[in-house]
């Protein structure tokens, strides 16, 4: 059991850690990180996808959040 | 043979030793901001025992693999440790601006913490552990590269180490200078920062471990900072703005509901 409670702890964790409070932010870099690497694998100009993309997801989320708290 | 002193019977070979001191420098200086940033914004036991953990994992990978580190494939391991700095960075920024908006940029100054939720009091913090050990692992193994790249290269490994071993100590001392600048700094503001700044880092190498060059090298590092500052501030000013406007919108009875909410 108390390896259970371990394994739980640990998921609940890095759950935590990764998704946080919006699972869309970590969504959307993980989504840009992908398209990143197949702009790069198309021979096409690459690193400004991922700023751009982080930029644009924590304004939506800090968008949504103050929404929610109205 | 030029730049080569012998001191007590060793030879010492000083153009090495200056190029593995600034090149290591500037991993040592990531290193460091990151560990500091996290014990000024978390919790200095996490921190040190993160970074602490780092240095024992890469004293255990140097001694196993010795000039073999140079055969280690960074990409994945900038891959991995970037994204998650990245998402949890974006995390803290995202936190920042909605706190800094809520309740101004004074609050939290001497704080020992962010707040109850973020850093459980009487109880370890992984998250800050997590976030220096991921720092100081990958920033030392880069280090360590260096030095066996350029050490193994010249065929003087022992004037490298000292070079980086040098490094390591002067920026470290700088770091611990800098603590009471930083603990002067108001908990709120630091969050907001420091999250741009772990999201710099987090962006830095994720794109790298993509495979993806940055066109402006290791500087990328400081515009995107600066890009991710900024931008916290700009959005700290539109959520101020969303805020008033609705406050504006609000009738008086929907006034009476709201404070009753809370």
């Amino acid at each position: 059991m108390i390896v259970v409670r371990w394994i739980r702890a640990f998921v609940d964790f890095w759950i935590d850690f990764i998704v946080g409070d919006d699972w869309t932010v970590a969504a959307t870099v993980l989504a840009a990180l992908l398209a990143t690497w197949g702009l790069h694998r198309a021979g096409l100009s690459a690193w400004w996808l991922l700023p751009a993309a982080v930029i644009g997801a924590t304004t939506v989320s800090v968008r949504r959040a103050t929404q929610r708290t109205r | 043979m030029p730049g080569v002193r012998s001191v007590e019977g060793t030879a010492v070979n000083i153009t090495v030793t200056v190029t593995t001191f600034l090149a290591a420098g500037i991993e040592v200086i990531e290193m460091v901001a990151i560990v500091v940033a996290v014990g000024a914004t978390r919790s200095w036991r996490a921190a040190l025992v993160g970074a602490g953990g780092g240095l024992v994992v890469l004293a255990v990978l140097v001694a196993a693999l010795g000039t073999a580190l140079r055969s280690v494939p960074l990409q994945p391991i900038r891959l991995v440790v970037g994204a998650l700095l990245l998402v949890f960075g974006l995390q803290w920024l995202r936190k920042g601006v909605l706190r800094v908006a809520a309740q101004g940029w004074g609050v939290g100054q001497g704080e020992e913490h962010v707040d109850d939720t973020d850093v459980p009091p009487g109880r370890f913090d992984w998250t800050g552990f997590v976030l220096s050990f991921k720092g100081v692992s990958l920033e030392g193994l880069e280090v360590a590269v260096i030095v066996v790249a350029v050490g193994g290269a010249a065929g003087a490994l022992g004037s490298a180490i000292v070079g980086a071993a040098a490094a390591v100590v002067v920026l470290a001392v700088v770091g611990a200078a800098t603590y009471r600048l930083i603990a002067r700094i108001p908990r709120r503001a630091l969050q907001l920062f420091v999250g741009a700044m772990l999201s710099a880092f987090g962006t830095f190498w994720a794109v790298l471990g993509v495979g993806v060059a940055w066109p402006s090298g290791e500087l990328a590092l400081l515009w995107l900072a600066i890009l991710y500052a900024v931008g916290g501030l700009a959005l700290l000013h539109l959520v101020r703005g969303w805020q008033s406007s609705a406050d504006g919108n609000r009738t008086p009875d929907d006034a009476t509901t709201m404070e009753g909410a809370q």
